[in-house]
């Protein structure tokens, strides 16, 4: 699935691309997705935690095309 | 401040005293017949007949281990490999359910045996275990369920899970003492040191009749359960510890579970914070949340630099730098976590300390990280 915006955290330790998915979602439109592409182990969990806790849709997971997971995320409000 | 009392609670004065008359006496082997031997055999005697006391249980149903972990290795174990022995199951492959949020000592134990099969099961929100997929699942031999979750203090419905009439081990290393043993447990295992006892003394509790037998290798010393020479003054102070904890409970607890909710309140003040746990259904004296946006290696660094000592379920404050796998497990948030839990003096004047610390330190960590 493509995404409107492509974030790249590769490499980045949690909080980070947490920190980074919510300072730049304001960048696309309502209806549109960010894709977070993250090697943190923690993102599994505190990307989807986020979604519940700022009202925001996790859409899913897919892998990139090097096997690391992207983190889909429409923006609801 | 100390406010780490599940890792480990100090040790209580009853133990002390305990321990220091004990030191000079429970020196000599148990096992023999001369006045010092039978001198450290009374002192044990005693302590497992204080135990049982404490527990409500039987004197024989009690066993010493030298750590909650060995309990928890050889009661699982034990209960499995006593399981096995039954004439009807000797040749079909164990199925052992569990919730996903059981203490690692639970899951490691039960990965070293390949042979079973480990059914993890689902757990709720709030880290209660999903009874309805133990009853889908329903073929399992055996099921292990903690009494209380170590991380996050939800109760779990031991009695109500054990209804349908599989054996179960209870990790009850988080609530022993603290709290009455629920009904419904075959095999039960407990820490000293988490109640105020001396560390390296785990209890072992096999319920008469329990289809149990040592999966280790064995001992011939005072107790067929358990190897190794007993520590004779630990236990004694373990014993004491546990009478005294117990006696007091009543008002300990609900000061504890009083503290425990003016937290929780106070929380809900910081903004995208997490309080995870069932509110009331839960120990007395703990509290887990998560801060957005927030390290979790920082806040207990910034905590400790202020006087305040929590645990953390972050994965940047875990050796494997993995999450937390219950906060994992429950969907809670896992980074920014801390994990606070009171001794048994706590008072409102400390956690109002805390609290007063707690919300500036959050809000500069997360100013630091740009939000």
């Amino acid at each position: 699935m493509t995404a409107d915006l492509e974030l790249d955290c590769r490499g980045l330790f949690c909080p980070r691309p947490v920190i980074e998915l919510a300072q730049r979602i304001g960048e696309v439109e309502v209806g549109q997705t960010v894709a977070v592409a993250s090697t943190d182990a923690a993102a599994a969990y505190d990307i989807p935690a986020w979604c519940r806790m700022r009202g925001q849709e996790y859409v899913g997971t897919e892998p990139d095309n090097d096997g690391v997971p992207r983190y889909l995320v429409r923006r609801v409000s | 401040m100390y406010l780490d009392s599940a890792s480990s609670e100090p040790l209580h004065p009853a133990a002390r005293e305990a321990l220091l008359a004990a030191l000079d006496r429970g020196y000599a082997d148990p096992r023999r017949l001369h006045a010092s031997a039978r001198d450290a055999r009374l002192i044990l005697d005693n302590a497992r007949e204080a135990v049982a006391g404490a527990l409500g249980v039987r004197r024989d149903e009690v066993s010493f281990t030298p750590s909650g972990t060995d309990a928890v290795h050889r009661g699982l174990l034990g209960l499995l490999s006593g399981y096995t022995s039954l004439p009807s199951k000797s040749a079909h492959v164990i199925t052992v359910a569990h919730p996903a949020v059981e203490h690692s000592s639970v899951l490691h134990a039960l990965a070293w045996r390949p042979d079973l099969r480990a059914r993890p099961l689902r757990v709720h929100r709030d880290g209660r275990v999903d009874l309805d997929h133990l009853t889908q699942l329903g073929d399992h031999d055996l099921l292990a369920l903690q009494s209380a979750n170590h991380e996050v203090g939800t109760l779990q419905p031991v009695a109500q899970a054990a209804a349908g009439g599989r054996p179960v081990f209870m990790d009850a290393c988080a609530s022993m003492g603290r709290l009455p043993l629920p009904d419904g447990w075959s095999v039960a295992a407990g820490s000293a040191h988490k109640w105020g006892g001396p560390a390296g003394v785990g209890v072992l509790l096999v319920r008469k009749g329990a289809p149990w037998r040592s999966p280790f290798p064995a001992d011939d010393r005072v107790d067929e359960r358990v190897s190794g020479f007993e520590n004779v003054p630990a236990v004694l102070a373990a014993a004491a510890a546990l009478q005294a904890v117990v006696a007091e409970r009543d008002e300990v607890n609900a000061r504890q579970h009083a503290l425990i909710d003016r937290i929780r309140s106070r929380l809900s003040q910081i903004s995208d914070t997490e309080v995870v746990g069932d509110p009331v259904e839960r120990l007395p004296h703990l509290l887990t949340c998560s801060f957005l946006y927030v390290d979790g290696e920082a806040i207990v660094d910034a905590l400790n630099r202020r006087g305040f000592e929590v645990a953390s379920g972050s994965a940047c404050t875990a050796s494997t730098l993995e999450p937390s796998h219950v906060l994992a497990a429950m969907g809670a948030l896992t980074h920014g976590n801390i994990r606070l839990s009171l001794t048994r003096g706590a008072t409102e004047a400390d956690v109002d300390a805390f609290l007063a610390v707690l919300a500036p330190t959050v809000a500069e960590i997360r100013k630091d990280a740009g939000m």
